[in-house]
């Protein structure tokens, strides 16, 4: 690995299956990322549920600062930059609420999103002193609260971008859309219908956001990490389950695991699209028999489950799409799982080449009953986040990887990715995608390959098409 | 002069479960976590909720709520047995090798005391919190809050039956909560 680099790529080598260290401590590399990945890219903002009335508005993050999401009085969702355009301060501090005109507290300048009052979202619409001191020449749009370029609303999910030439949320995602569509649907096999469960789990730890990042890319080999919370036994189905609710005993035939990349950066550990119950005819939801949480009550959980299973099998059978299954990334910084347990998501919010600050939220289907909502959220609890029994182990791991590797000696020596380097496939029935049975280490190869082209493109047409992983 | 027999019950009652919440500290700074399970009821809540910065006058916005929302703890006996069984595992990265702990409980006060303090069965108690906790070369975290215990005497012995905590933190500055409050 090159002491000293002209490109991004330069640190990443496919063809070797290496990767140098610098790109986890390098502080020059990380101000890189925060212009030419978090200025440019798609990052998740929030969850419509958390807006759900006029004038709501929620704090979030894109990259390492501070947005509001909010929806206005006509029921749009905008997210702006939270910062006054006078001379900085935060306009919002509290960490959710309702206001239909944002004030600053410093010098009093205001700002709407109301399409009665403004034309731009985030506009100002009060500036003391705006007839005598600014002779009313103060562009109110041009200083208006800086909004993201472009904004999506995917099945609940707000998704958005400050690059007004970034390509479509569509193209961006590619077929990555499909296990998105695994996370955000109900698992009864209708559209939509999730919604977040309230509170984020919030925190930071000492780490590189790329840790977690190709964590949930897929690295089914670290789940010896997780050897003590399997003994434990914390699965939402009781005793002697599995934690993440995967029945032991799976009746019926899966799928081969694997892992799949796209050339987008986005990876699942999961398996390409097939057509439900034929081949491959089974259930992935837990036999709920003993109760565990403080709340449980499986006899209901259970006979919700296993009315759920029968709808999707009605709804979905013979449909191509994939299992119900695995965890996924959608670059740079979205992971979730979209497997039935725990139904989350996590945004890795780059504070600096060794701190991060996780956000986490639960997924619950918006009509399950209370009792379903109950047993999820204290399974949730038990298994993500700073007291999830699971994520601690994975969060010690990237802690003193990290450390580990700052050192002048410890950075002369790349990451191995190796694992099955020779064994990756085209996926079958997805466009732009690898496949290769678990465990291998080809998702992180590809989120190297991407984090390269991000940090050496100075343009979208430099990055899309993205370049394949493998040379075929 | 004759002392007022309800300040003597209350000051032997305090004193009494001062040193319980002494006691229980010794146990969870010494990792003598199988015994300190043993001081919690069966039906144990153990309960930390979300903290949030909210609006003057909206104080009902501070807490994630209990039965509706997230929570960094929202335990019962049997989760919280998980929780000791996985760190006895002596695998559990996150807390291996172990913390070196030390609880500061203070502030001290009987809210309520049921049905008498001269006969308590059941007792509120409310107190503060410091935890320091020290992992490997340089990893420090302190955390303060509040607590809200219910206790409660089984056969003579006092034992937790709700603890609520309260710690006075918005987004976790620490890593990993792998011990207890």
């Amino acid at each position: 690995m090159p002491a000293n680099w002209n490109s991004a790529a330069q640190l990443v080598d496919l063809d070797k299956g290496t990767v140098s260290r610098e790109v986890y401590v390098n502080e020059d590399l990380f101000a890189q990322e925060l212009e030419k990945i978090f200025a440019r890219a798609w990052l998740f903002v929030g969850h419509e549920s958390q807006v759900p009335n006029p004038n709501d508005y929620a704090l979030s993050m894109m990259g390492s600062e501070s947005v509001i999401l909010t929806r206005d009085k006509q029921g749009q969702i905008h997210v702006l930059l939270n910062s006054c355009r006078h001379r900085g301060m935060k306009v919002v501090r509290y960490d959710a609420g309702n206001c239909p005109i944002f004030s600053c507290p410093y010098h009093g300048w205001s700002f709407s999103c109301d399409g009665n009052l403004v034309e731009v979202p985030g506009q100002l619409v009060g500036v003391p002193h705006y007839k005598d001191g600014y002779r009313e020449k103060l562009d109110k749009i041009e200083w208006g609260l800086v909004n993201v370029a472009k904004l999506v609303n995917y099945k609940g999910a707000i998704f958005a971008t400050w690059d007004p030439t970034a390509p479509s949320f569509e193209d961006y995602l590619g077929d990555m859309r499909m296990y998105l569509d695994i996370l955000l649907d109900s698992w009864d096999g209708r559209e939509g219908g999730t919604e977040v469960i309230g509170g984020i789990i919030r925190w930071r730890f000492p780490a590189n956001w790329k840790f977690p990042a190709e964590n949930f890319g897929g690295d089914s080999l670290h789940l010896i990490s997780h050897r003590s919370v399997e003994i434990a036994g914390i699965g939402p189905g009781g005793a002697g389950q599995q934690r993440n609710g995967l029945p032991r005993k799976i009746e019926g035939r899966r799928p081969p695991r694997g892992h799949i990349s796209f050339d987008l950066g986005h990876s699942v550990s999961g398996v390409p699209p097939f057509p439900q119950y034929e081949e491959y005819d089974y259930d992935p939801f837990p036999a709920f028999e003993s109760p565990l949480g403080p709340l449980d009550q499986p006899k209901i959980v259970g006979e919700y489950f296993k009315h759920l299973a029968e709808e999707r099998r009605r709804r979905l059978k013979g449909k191509v799409m994939p299992a119900l299954d695995g965890v996924g990334l959608i670059f740079p910084n979205f992971t979730c799982h979209p497997q039935g347990f725990p139904r989350d998501l996590c945004v890795w919010h780059p504070l600096s080449a060794r701190l991060t600050e996780g956000w986490r939220l639960l997924l619950v289907e918006r009509d399950a009953p209370k009792e379903v909502k109950d047993l999820l959220r204290h399974h949730y609890i038990r298994y993500s986040g700073p007291a999830g029994m699971t994520e601690q182990d994975d969060m010690e791991n990237w802690n003193y990887a990290t450390e580990a590797s700052l050192g002048t000696i410890a950075r002369r020596y790349p990451y191995n990715n190796q694992l099955r380097i020779g064994e990756v496939v085209p996926a079958s029935g997805l466009q732009g995608a690898w496949w290769a049975a678990s465990p291998n280490e080809h998702t992180q190869r590809s989120l190297y390959k991407r984090w390269g082209e991000f940090l050496d493109s100075d343009s979208w047409e430099q990055m899309m098409p993205p370049k394949p992983l493998l040379k075929l | 002069m004759a002392i007022d027999q309800t300040r003597i019950e209350k000051l032997i009652l305090e004193r009494e479960l001062e040193n319980f919440l002494y006691a229980e500290a010794d146990l969870l700074d010494n990792r003598r976590y199988e015994e300190w399970l043993d001081l919690l009821t069966e039906d144990l809540r153990y309960w930390m909720p979300l903290r949030r910065n909210y609006k003057f006058g909206q104080e009902w916005q501070e807490n994630s709520r209990e039965l509706e929302d997230l929570a960094w703890f929202d335990e019962n006996k049997t989760t919280l047995i998980l929780r000791v069984k996985q760190i006895m595992t002596g695998i559990h990265w996150a807390e291996e090798p172990p913390s070196r702990i030390s609880h500061f409980v203070t502030n001290i006060r009987v809210i309520e005391a049921n049905p008498s303090l001269a006969e308590p069965f059941e007792v509120k108690l409310s107190s503060r919190f410091l935890i320091y906790r020290n992992r490997l070369q340089d990893e420090t975290d302190i955390l303060a809050g509040k607590r809200e215990d219910v206790l409660r005497n089984e056969n003579g012995q006092w034992k937790i039956a709700r603890r609520n905590i309260f710690l006075d933190q918005n987004v976790l500055l620490t890593k990993s909560l792998t011990f207890f409050f």
